[in-house]
This record gives structure tokens, C-alpha cells and sequence, in this order.
């Protein structure tokens, strides 16, 4: 299904300093709406075949920085390059986008959407519609191939754009809020499809303000709030911004080992939790056991992405998180 | 790059064509010209005050001697005593005795607005001109002629006829009203299609599809093509009508009212009739492409469309009133100022045989359409997609217009 790519520019070999080679490069992107600054100074590296994700809550600039990449806008300030390209649209028929708000012509039938979808990215109709034929039978669609989109349920016509999103089978695959509106057992099915295209190489980029699915699918993450990226990097990387969280279980109730525990620990039951200190476990261990503590258990849990959040994009921001999600969730 | 911004234009057209064409309104569109009808009658009574404006014939005198210069000095102090109106007399050669002078031949290469041509004596006028202007103004040659020779006359020479087929002043009119005509049928036309291109854009964003268009191929793409479907759309309507005008003439050919042949000839004036057209189309259609895109709703594109008439009948006003002052920087203002051009430069092709400055009009109107794409793309990102820097001026125009078109969907519950 590898179309010809022509007369458009090939991918250059962008690569950031380990070495590592880019899909997509950003610095310093500003965007401002009639003085209000949206995205303010974004630096963003994706590395080709990953599954970079933009974390954030709504409003925090996500869609705005993602129509910056995509060339739908043009930043006021910073560059972007794109699969090679220092404007994005020159790499359009490499692309495929899937904006948070979806729409198709009410009165095409569904095989002339992915067509039409197809040949906007270079493909030839004939081409388009025999592959729209193929991707819907292969969705389980292809009884709707001949019906309109105003035929179709809500969902049914998302998934006709879905396949027209990756009808020209796009090197980058960028998605806008995806998960938004589908129901838990659509939103597993969505997070197989993005793996299956990183496996075959692809790059997905999306946007959510769900962390959830950033955690189980990202390799990297792009944290935003107030239009700032505090953070922009491996997944594995954000989570040990935090120290990690230990659980101590002890025989012993109160003893000289106490002094050896930090200032942040608490008693839960019959657990201890505190920050595992910076000297690291071994002077731990040695201190407990030289107090006679009696150590039945001892458990060291790396953060998770949400406190990672909460820790590099503050309170506020993990708070309108919630508040999106709850929000979502009333929906 | 250029290549595939056509490219993109062509997918953009082809999608919006058949859309349209195959929508079932598009019946209901092929009735559209009984509205135009009724505009036009109403149009037609402003060009006939263009026509009468124009209609201010001269009679040449050529006399012996100071017999030209007695029957003018008569004619001007009897003009303002008689009723109607009196045509100028301008003295065309004063003759010397013996001397002949060929009136057909002054008809046929004087200036415009002769009409008829005196000569002979006062006591043998001759009036050579059209049967009609002959009849018309045998009584007053007479009259001037016989006070030209004695202050109360007391007799009337019989002035002697003399019949030409045409007259420069009669081809000139002729070829006023053929202008007249083919200005009129192309705002008709203009002013039924170009309108339609005002709500193009809402389906786009109210579909929201405008999102996955302007990450796909370039906004000036998307305006072309737009525009060109629209063209093509009305090139069918306009074939339709065509046909259906043609078997009109065909079967009530005898009571069709004649147009004068124009000056660069019928075919090519059909042609020019196409071309300017067209361009007519293109450049009204970019503008409302433009403006229309700035609208968020149906209902902000029915606002604007009285505005926009208004517009398009100004542009049809300003050519129509240049038509009457040839030569004058009005009429060179119609031609130069792009919207009214096709409109000024149809005028002169009916009036005028010279072909250069017709493909020097195109070219520029052209440039025009391309540079009013342009600016519309670039606006249509900038306020709509909200694109670009930070506007330094037009704020009203953004308060009522300017929209940011992302965000929000209402609930879904969706399928993958």
C-alpha cells in the first residue's frame, strides 16, 4: 500500500544529539491569539516509529501546537521541521491527521470519503476508493461501503475518517485528542491500532488530557500547561523526576531505627511510606537493620506519570486534568 | 509546488462540482434566471436614460460661401423656441463656390454623434441621412433655411432627400446598445453565480472537515478550487440557458429585437463575452470567497449577501455609467479598477475593434483573480484558522467575524 511519494521532498535525516533520528523537530514555537499567548516557547522532539504523546489539560495549548506541526498555522515564532521538511505542508502526503473535531461531507458515500480523503494526500481516486473498499471490508464496514456518511451512525462515520486518516498509509500519524467520546472497549481497540502502526514504523503523535493512555502507550511525552512545555522526553525519564515512594513494614513499633526513616514519613496502617531518600536504599537498609527494626517487608515503587504530572506541571494543572476528565466522563 | 497546488485545486473542484451537480436542488438552480429577468427589465429602463444620454445626434453642414455659418446662427436662435429636441448643427466645410461635397462619404467616416449631413443651398437644402432621421428633420432644415435667408419668411424651400442605409452616429448607437446588452447579460449572470460562492466555505466548517483540508494541501488550493467549481458549475447552468435562449431565437427570431453587429465582430465578441465572464466571475467570486469565508454560519452569509449585492450592482452601475463617457477617466477608471473591468472591456470590444487591449484587460484581471486568492487564503488563515501574526488593524472586521474553528464537539459515543 506504499505510495509513490513523487516530486515531494524525502525525509531528511533530522537527528537529535544522541544520535537519534527525528520525524518531527520543534523550537521555541509561540503562538498568540489577538495578545493572548496559547503556546509559548514549545520545544518538542519526536523520534521517527515512536508514540510521542502531548499531555495536558484543555486549553493548555495541545491542539494549537498540534496544528503548528501539521501547518494548518503558522507559529509567530520558533521553527518547525517535519519528516525532513521545513514546512509541514510539503510533507502533507506523508501525513495523516485525525482532528478532535471530525467531519466528513454528509453526502459522500463512504468509499468516495476515503477516496476523496486519499486524494487530497496525492493519491489517485481510482487508487483511493479501491483501498477505501479494502480498509472497510477489512474493519468489518464493508456493507456500509455504498451508504452516505448521513447514513452512518456517529461512530461508523469517525471510523470511515479513521481509515481515511490512513487510507495514503502516512509515515507520521498525528492525532488530535483521540480517545475523546469513544467508549472503553473502542479506546482499547484505538490503542492496538497505534501500536500496530508504530510497530510497522510509523510515528504516532497525539494529544490527551487523559494520562492514562500516555502511560500505557507513549515511549515519550510532552508535558504542557499555560502553553509551556516544562518537560518533553521519555516517559521513563518524567517518572524519575520523582524520587520513588517506599513501604516499610517493621516488627518493631519504636526503636533507635526511627531516626533512620525521613521527615516526610507516615504511618498507614501497618505500613511506613516515605520518599526513598537520596542516598539511595543501601544506607537505608543499613540504618533499619543496625536499629533493630525487624524488617518484614520492604518495597520500592518507582512514581507513576500522574504524580510525575503533578510534580512538573504543579497542582493547577493536574487539577484542570481531573476536572477534564470528570467533565468528559458527565458527557 | 505550483504543480500541486493545481493538483489540489483540481481534487477541491472535482469534489464540490459533483456535489453540486448532482444535488437536487440543482434543478431549482436551472429556473434561477426568472429572477435575473425581472432585474433586468428594471436594469433595462436605466439604460435606456444611458441611451437617451447618449443619443445627442449632430446634422454637418456644408454650404457655400457664409450659408453654412446663416443656417447655424438660425438654428441656434430658433432652437430654444421649438419643442423637442433640436440637434446641433456644426458647420463641416465651408464650400467655395462650385465646390461639391459627398454627405454619404461625411456619414460613413465623420465623427460619432453625425447624423445627417446639410448641404446644397438655403433656397435647395439637401438633408442626406437615415429614412428616419430624414423624416424627422426635413421640417426643421426647411424652417432654419428659410430664416436664414430673410428674418420673417414668408415661404419654405422644399428640402431634398437624400437616403443612406446607416450613419456613423446610427452604427454608434447600435453598438451602444449591443455593449449595453452584453454588459447587462454579464451581471446577470455574474450576479445569479458569483453570489452562490458566499456560502462556500460554511459547509466546509460546519462539517469540520475544513480542519483535515488545511493540514492536506494549501488554503489558495482550496480557494481555486472552490472557485473553479463554482465556474465550471455555472458554465453548465449558462450551456443550459444557452440552449434553451437559443431555441427562443429560433422560433421567434422575426420579433427579437436586431443588436448592431459589434466592433470586433460577432464571433469574437461571443468570445471576449466568455473570457470576460469568466474573469468577471473569478474576480466577484474570489472577493465573496473571501468575505464568505469569514462567516461562521448560514446565517452570517445570508447578512452578508445584501452588502454584497449592493456591491455587485455598484460595480454594474459604475461600468454602465462609463459606457456613456468614452474616452473619459471614468470609462479608463472602469477598465482599470479589476471588478468593473470585464464589465468596461465587453463595452469596448462592442464599440471598439482593436483586439490588444483586450488580452492586456485579461491578463490583468487574471493577475487579479490570483493575487485576490492570495490575499484570501492568507486572510481566511489568518482570522478563521487563526494563523499568522497579530493583526495591527481591522478590529471591527475581526469582532464580527474572526472565529477560532477547533474546539468542542458535542457528546459522542464513537466506534473503532
Amino acid at each position: 500500500m506504499r505510495m509513490e511519494l513523487g516530486e515531494w521532498p524525502v525525509a531528511g535525516n533530522e537527528v537529535d544529539a544522541s544520535g537519534v533520528e527525528l520525524a518531527i523537530e520543534a523550537r521555541g514555537l509561540v503562538k498568540r491569539f489577538d495578545g493572548f499567548t496559547a503556546v509559548d516557547g514549545v520545544d518538542i522532539s519526536v523520534p521517527k516509529g515512536a508514540i510521542y504523546g502531548i499531555l495536558g489539560p484543555n486549553g493548555a495549548g495541545k491542539t494549537t501546537t498540534l496544528r503548528m506541526l501539521l501547518g494548518i498555522i503558522d507559529p509567530d515564532a520558533g521553527y518547525r521541521r517535519v519528516l525532513g521538511c521545513d514546512h509541514p505542508t510539503d510533507a502533507a502526503r506523508r501525513i495523516g491527521y485525525l482532528p478532535e473535531e471530525r467531519g466528513l461531507y454528509p453526502a459522500m458515500k463512504a468509499t468516495e470519503a476515503i477516496a476523496f480523503l486519499a486524494s487530497l494526500r496525492g493519491v489517485p481516486l481510482k487508487e483511493g476508493r479501491r483501498r477505501g473498499r479494502e480498509l472497510l471490508e477489512a474493519h468489518g464496514l464493508g456493507y456500509a461501503a455504498d451508504r452516505t456518511i448521513r447514513q452512518l451512525s456517529k461512530g461508523m462515520a469517525q471510523q470511515v475518517q479513521l481509515l481515511g486518516t490512513l487510507v495514503h498509509d502516512p509515515d507520521l500519524v498525528v492525532f488530535d485528542e483521540p480517545f475523546s467520546g469513544l467508549d472503553a472497549l473502542n479506546q482499547g481497540k484505538l490503542e492496538r491500532m497505534m501500536r500496530g502502526l508504530a510497530e510497522r514504523g510509523k510515528t504516532v503523535i497525539f494529544s490527551t488530557h487523559v494520562i492514562a493512555h500516555a502511560e500505557r502507550l507513549c515511549d515519550q511525552v510532552a508535558i504542557i500547561a499555560g502553553g509551556k512545555v516544562p518537560f518533553a522526553g521519555p516517559v521513563d525519564v518524567a517518572r524519575d523526576r520523582l524520587a520513588p515512594q517506599v513501604r516499610l513494614e517493621t516488627r518493631a513499633q519504636d526503636g533507635p531505627w526511627r531516626a533512620a526513616l525521613p521527615a516526610d514519613a507516615r504511618h498507614e496502617g501497618a505500613f511506613w511510606y516515605f520518599t526513598l531518600p537520596a542516598s539511595g536504599v543501601e544506607p537505608l537498609l543499613r540504618a533499619l537493620i543496625e536499629g533493630d527494626a525487624g524488617i518484614l517487608s520492604l518495597s520500592i515503587e518507582r512514581a507513576g506519570l500522574h504524580d510525575a504530572f503533578v510534580a512538573i506541571a504543579g497542582e493547577a494543572a493536574a487539577r484542570a486534568l481531573e476536572q477534564d476528565k470528570e467533565e468528559e466522563r458527565r458527557r | 509546488m505550483m504543480a500541486e497546488k493545481v493538483r489540489a485545486a483540481f481534487v477541491v473542484a472535482r469534489r464540490d462540482f459533483t456535489a453540486v451537480i448532482f444535488s437536487k436542488t440543482f434543478l431549482l438552480f436551472l429556473l434561477g434566471p426568472l429572477f435575473p429577468i425581472v432585474i433586468g427589465v428594471m436594469a433595462g429602463s436605466i439604460g435606456a436614460q444611458v441611451q437617451k444620454d447618449l443619443d445627442r445626434p449632430e446634422i454637418g453642414v456644408a454650404m457655400e460661401g457664409v450659408q453654412g455659418q446663416a443656417l447655424i446662427a438660425a438654428r441656434n436662435a430658433m432652437a430654444d423656441r421649438m419643442a423637442g429636441g433640436v440637434p446641433d448643427f456644426v458647420e463641416l466645410k465651408r464650400l467655395v463656390p462650385g465646390e461639391r461635397f459627398d454627405g454619404r462619404a461625411a456619414l460613413r467616416q465623420g465623427p460619432d454623434r453625425l447624423a445627417a449631413v446639410v448641404t446644397g443651398t438655403l433656397e435647395h437644402p439637401v438633408l442626406t441621412g437615415t429614412p428616419e432621421r430624414v423624416d424627422m428633420w426635413q421640417g426643421i432644415v426647411s424652417t432654419f433655411a428659410a430664416r436664414a435667408r430673410e428674418a420673417h419668411p414668408g415661404t419654405f424651400p422644399a428640402v431634398q432627400a437624400e437616403v443612406v442605409a446607416t450613419s456613423a452616429d446610427q452604427t454608434r448607437n447600435g453598438q451602444v446598445a449591443t455593449a449595453q446588452a452584453g454588459q447587462t447579460l454579464l451581471f446577470l449572470l455574474t450576479m445569479l453565480l458569483a453570489g452562490m460562492v458566499l456560502s462556500n466555505l460554511v459547509e466546509e466548517k460546519s462539517n469540520k472537515i475544513i480542519e483535515v483540508l488545511a493540514a492536506a494541501i494549501p488554503m489558495d488550493a482550496l480557494f481555486l478550487g472552490k472557485l473553479f467549481a463554482m465556474l465550471a458549475f455555472s458554465l453548465v447552468g449558462i450551456a443550459v440557458w444557452g440552449m434553451a435562449g437559443g431555441v427562443l431565437v429560433l422560433t421567434g427570431a422575426k420579433h427579437l429585437p436586431l443588436l448592431a453587429t459589434p466592433a470586433v465582430g460577432w464571433p469574437l465578441f461571443l468570445l471576449l463575452g466568455f473570457l470576460y465572464f469568466a474573469m468577471a466571475y473569478l474576480l466577484l467570486g474570489s472577493v465573496f470567497l473571501t468575505i464568505g469565508g469569514m462567516a461562521s454560519t448560514v446565517r452570517e452569509v445570508q447578512t452578508l449577501s445584501m452588502p454584497v449585492t449592493m456591491m455587485q450592482l455598484m460595480v454594474f452601475f459604475f461600468a454602465s455609467y462609463a459606457l456613456a463617457h468614452p474616452g473619459s477617466a471614468i470609462e479608463w477608471s472602469a477598465v482599470v479598477f479589476p471588478l468593473s473591468s470585464p464589465f468596461a472591456m465587453l463595452a469596448r470590444a462592442a464599440q471598439g475593434p482593436a483586439l490588444w487591449p483586450h488580452l492586456v484587460a485579461l491578463a490583468w484581471q487574471g493577475a487579479w483573480v490570483l493575487a485576490i486568492v492570495r490575499m484570501g487564503a492568507r486572510l481566511f488563515r489568518r482570522n478563521v484558522m487563526k494563523s499568522g501574526g497579530a493583526r495591527k488593524g481591522g478590529r471591527l472586521f475581526s469582532r464580527l467575524f474572526a472565529r477560532v474553528a477547533t474546539k468542542r464537539e458535542g457528546p459522542v459515543t464513537n466506534a473503532y
